[in-house]
């Protein structure tokens, strides 16, 4: 886990690069001038913004982080169908059910993009991370974390937590190595 | 052959955002009712906005592309407004359909 980048002038290189592009896609165009004011904007904002933001892991690598974005798009497209499929199917077959998922992430960030994906893919949606914790004080602890989801239809508890750790979280792993 | 593409992409769209919809409706209790509006709109407004994005792209001169926007900050708001909704609920302890399964994982906040 990395919290600091190599430039200093560069603090969050890709809040940079998604600055960049959704200023050019606000302004639905690619004109110099536009291109010139949202490099100047992706550079600025970070490097004003950082001191207030508490210091957030770095994405060590990028390709495997696209690869996974990809994995989580096609994962999103048939938890659609399949979230389809049971509402439209009787009430009565559905078995819904809490599951308590043992984390290994500790940092906030990574937990937070997992429980986003566990929510927009099939059939799950995060409630609560635990342990409850009002005011973190120190975020890089290893204590033992806890996601709480719900599930639609829950068939076999031990197989949905081994591919929410597989599927999701091992790349996250990698991806923030932490 | 363009507006037949942008058809199909409404038609699709709106039976998904249709299905989330009979979803909050249909299901027995409030945490099976949030599955519909998380996931099964996500995709519908997905072909929606791409519908829109071909549209207005070979209508108007240049192609459009701000509905990406759209979709990115749907993306990004459908998973925490869940969450949100599903917190509160777990802290104002609403009753869950007798059925469901692990209840006892849910730990008391204070």
């Amino acid at each position: 886990m990395r919290l600091e980048t190599r430039f200093k002038w560069l603090p969050a290189p890709f809040l940079s690069l998604l600055l960049f592009f959704v200023w050019l896609l606000l302004n639905n165009s690619a004109s110099a001038g536009h291109i010139v004011l949202a490099i100047v904007l992706a550079i600025g904002i970070p490097l004003v913004t950082s001191p207030f933001a508490t210091k957030q892991p770095l994405i060590i690598k990028p390709g495997l982080a696209f690869r996974h974005l990809m994995l989580v798009l096609y994962d999103i497209i048939t938890a659609n169908v399949q979230v389809a499929v049971l509402i439209l199917g009787p009430n009565k077959k559905l078995t819904p059910g809490f599951v308590k998922v043992p984390l290994d992430l500790t940092h906030s960030m990574p937990i937070t993009i997992l429980a986003s994906t566990v929510s927009l893919t099939p059939g799950t949606v995060s409630a609560e991370v635990y342990p409850l914790r009002e005011c973190i004080i120190e975020d890089n602890d290893l204590e033992q974390r806890f996601l709480l989801i719900h599930v639609l239809d829950l068939k076999d508890e031990q197989a949905l937590i081994n591919t929410i750790k597989q599927r999701y979280e091992a790349p996250l792993k990698e991806i923030f190595q932490c | 052959m363009i507006e037949l593409i942008i058809s199909i992409l409404l038609l699709i769209g709106g039976a998904f955002v249709l299905v989330g919809s009979i979803g909050l409706v249909k299901m027995p209790d409030f945490f099976m009712r949030l599955h519909g509006p998380t996931k099964a709109t996500t995709l519908g407004m997905a072909s929606l906005l791409i519908a829109a994005m071909i549209f207005f792209s070979t209508k108007q001169a240049g192609v459009s592309v701000n509905e990406i926007l759209i979709s990115l900050f749907l993306l990004l708001t459908a998973p925490i407004s869940g969450y949100m909704m599903i917190k509160s609920a777990i802290h104002h302890k609403l009753d869950s359909i007798e059925r469901t399964k692990g209840t006892e994982n849910i730990e008391d906040d204070v």
